[in-house]
C-alpha cells in the first residue's frame, strides 16, 4: 500500500468545501427532524383515530424504508410534479423527514416518562392545556430526551454521505470527484473516514457535556 | 410497467435479499465475538473489543462500502466480488453496533447467576453457555429486530457501488421509463413489506425464546430501549 501525503494535502481544500456542506445538512436536517418529530409526537397523542391512525401508519412507513430511495423519490419525483428545489435542500428535508420518525418515538418516551403526578397538579391548579404542555411536560421530558435527540444527530451526521447520491458536493461527494479526476482513492477516502470518526466523537463529547448540565 | 422490467425488479429483490441474509449473518457473528470480548476478563481483551466497536460505530456505513470497494483492492492486491464487499462492509459495520447489544444484555443477567456458576465450579464458557446467553439471548430479539431493519436499509446502499440491488434497479427502470414517481413507489413499497415481515418473523422468535425462560415478550418497546436505541441500531450512537 502506498501512502501519499501529496496527495493529502491536494485534497484539504476541497475537504473543507466538503465539510462545510456536510455540517450544513447536518445542522439543518437536526432542526427540521427535532421540530417535526416534536409535531408528530404531540399529533400521535390526539384524542381521535382519524389523526392518529394515518400519523401513526406514514411515519411508520417512513422509518421502515430506506433513507436513500426516499432521497431519489424526493429529488426525482417533486420536479415531475412541478417542485424544483435545490439538490442540498431536497437531501436536508429528506434527512429531517426520515429521522423525524425516530425523534418522535424519542419525544413519545420521554413523555410518557413525565411523573402522573405533574399531570395531576397541574389538573389540580387548574392550569389550560396548552399551559401544561408548555410549562410542565415538555421542559421535563426534553431534558431527558436530549442524550438520545443527540445520538440521533450523530447517526444523521454518519448518513449525510448519502446527499452525495443526489449530486450533492458533501465530503464525500469531494472524495469521490478528488479521486475520479486523480486516480488516487485511498487518501481521499480514508482523510474523509478519520473526519467521520473525529466528528462523531467530538460530537459524543459535546452531548455528555450538554447531558450533564440538563439532566443532572 | 412492462413484463421486462419488472422482471428487472424481481432481480433486484433477490440480490437485496441474498445480500441481507449474508450481511446479517456476518453481523450476527461479529455481534456476538465482540460483544461477548467485551465482558472477557483480560483488559486487553476488552480494549481491543471496544476499539472495534468505537471505530466501525464512529464511521459511515457508505464511507466504509466506499472503502471496501476502493481502498482495500489496490492495498491488498485483490478484489472481492461487489456481493462480499458489501457483505463484508456492512457485517462489520451492523455487527459493531450488534455487539452493544449483545454486551448490554449481557450485563442486564443478574449477577448472582453468574455467581451461582462461579460456586457450582463452572468453566467460563460453560457459565456462558449454560448460564448467560440462555437467559440473555431473548432479550436481545426486540433491539436486533431493530438492527435488522436498519440492516435491511442499508442494503440500497450498495446501489451506490453499481451493484444490482433493489434500489439500483429502480433507478434503471426510471431511466427506462423516463418517469419516477411509479418505480419509487412499488421500491419503497417493497421495502416496507419486507421490513413488516422481518419485524413478524423476529416477534414470533421471541415469543418462542421468552417462552423458553418462562417470560411473555414485551409488546413494543419501554421508553428506556427507545431512548437507548440509537446506541444499539445502525441509526445512531455515540461515540465512547
Amino acid at each position: 500500500m502506498k501512502w501519499d501525503w501529496g496527495a493529502v494535502g491536494d485534497f484539504m481544500p476541497q475537504f473543507w468545501d466538503g465539510l462545510l456542506v456536510t455540517l450544513q445538512a447536518l445542522a439543518l436536517g437536526s432542526v427540521i427532524s427535532f421540530v417535526l418529530g416534536l409535531v408528530w409526537a404531540l399529533l400521535m397523542r390526539a384524542p381521535t383515530r382519524w389523526v392518529t391512525w394515518p400519523v401513526g401508519a406514514v411515519t411508520e412507513f417512513v422509518r421502515n424504508t430506506p433513507l436513500l430511495v426516499q432521497l431519489f423519490f424526493l429529488f426525482y419525483v417533486l420536479p415531475e410534479w412541478g417542485f424544483t428545489f435545490s439538490a442540498l435542500t431536497t437531501g436536508v428535508f429528506a434527512i429531517g423527514l426520515h429521522y423525524s420518525t425516530y425523534t418522535m418515538q424519542v419525544y413519545r418516551a420521554g413523555i410518557e416518562a413525565v411523573p402522573v403526578g405533574q399531570w395531576e397538579a397541574a389538573t389540580a391548579l387548574n392550569l389550560p392545556v396548552a399551559r401544561t404542555w408548555r410549562v410542565v411536560i415538555l421542559p421535563q421530558a426534553i431534558r431527558r430526551v436530549v442524550p438520545a435527540l443527540g445520538n440521533y444527530v450523530i447517526a444523521m451526521l454518519k448518513d449525510t454521505p448519502l446527499l452525495m447520491a443526489i449530486t450533492v458536493l458533501d465530503m464525500l461527494g469531494q472524495a469521490r470527484l478528488f479521486s475520479q479526476e486523480h486516480f488516487q482513492f485511498t487518501e481521499p477516502l480514508t482523510v474523509i473516514g478519520v473526519a467521520f470518526i473525529l466528528i462523531s466523537y467530538l460530537a459524543s463529547l459535546l452531548m455528555r457535556a450538554l447531558e450533564r448540565r440538563l439532566v443532572h | 410497467m412492462t413484463s421486462g422490467l419488472w422482471e428487472l425488479v424481481l432481480k433486484g429483490v433477490w440480490v437485496t435479499i441474498q445480500l441481507l441474509v449474508l450481511s446479517s449473518l456476518l453481523a450476527g457473528a461479529v455481534s456476538f465475538v465482540v460483544g461477548i470480548a467485551r465482558t472477557h476478563r483480560l483488559w486487553i481483551v476488552r480494549f481491543l473489543a471496544g476499539f472495534y466497536t468505537e471505530v466501525f460505530r464512529g464511521t459511515s456505513a457508505l464511507v466504509m462500502i466506499f472503502w471496501v470497494f476502493f481502498v482495500l483492492p489496490p492495498a491488498f492486491g485483490w478484489q472481492l466480488v461487489p456481493l462480499w464487499a458489501g457483505t463484508l462492509a456492512l457485517g462489520l459495520t451492523y455487527g459493531a453496533y450488534g455487539s452493544e447489544i449483545v454486551r448490554g444484555a449481557l450485563t442486564a443477567v443478574d449477577p448472582a447467576q453468574k455467581e451461582g456458576g462461579i460456586a457450582l465450579s463452572f468453566t467460563p464458557w460453560q457459565r456462558l453457555k449454560l448460564i448467560l446467553l440462555p437467559q440473555a439471548v431473548p432479550e436481545m430479539i426486540p433491539p436486533f429486530s431493530n438492527l435488522l431493519i436498519e440492516l435491511l436499509k442499508g442494503t440500497a446502499l450498495v446501489s451506490i457501488m453499481g451493484m444490482g440491488d433493489l434500489a439500483f434497479s429502480g433507478n434503471l427502470v426510471r431511466l427506462a421509463l423516463q418517469e419516477s414517481a411509479e418505480i419509487y413507489t412499488y421500491l419503497l413499497v417493497i421495502y416496507f413489506v419486507i421490513a413488516f415481515a422481518l419485524t413478524r418473523v423476529m416477534r414470533g422468535l421471541e415469543k418462542k425464546l421468552k417462552a423458553g425462560v418462562g417470560k411473555a415478550p414485551t409488546r413494543g418497546m419501554s421508553p428506556q430501549q427507545e431512548l437507548k436505541r440509537p446506541e444499539t441500531t445502525g441509526v445512531g450512537g455515540g461515540v465512547a
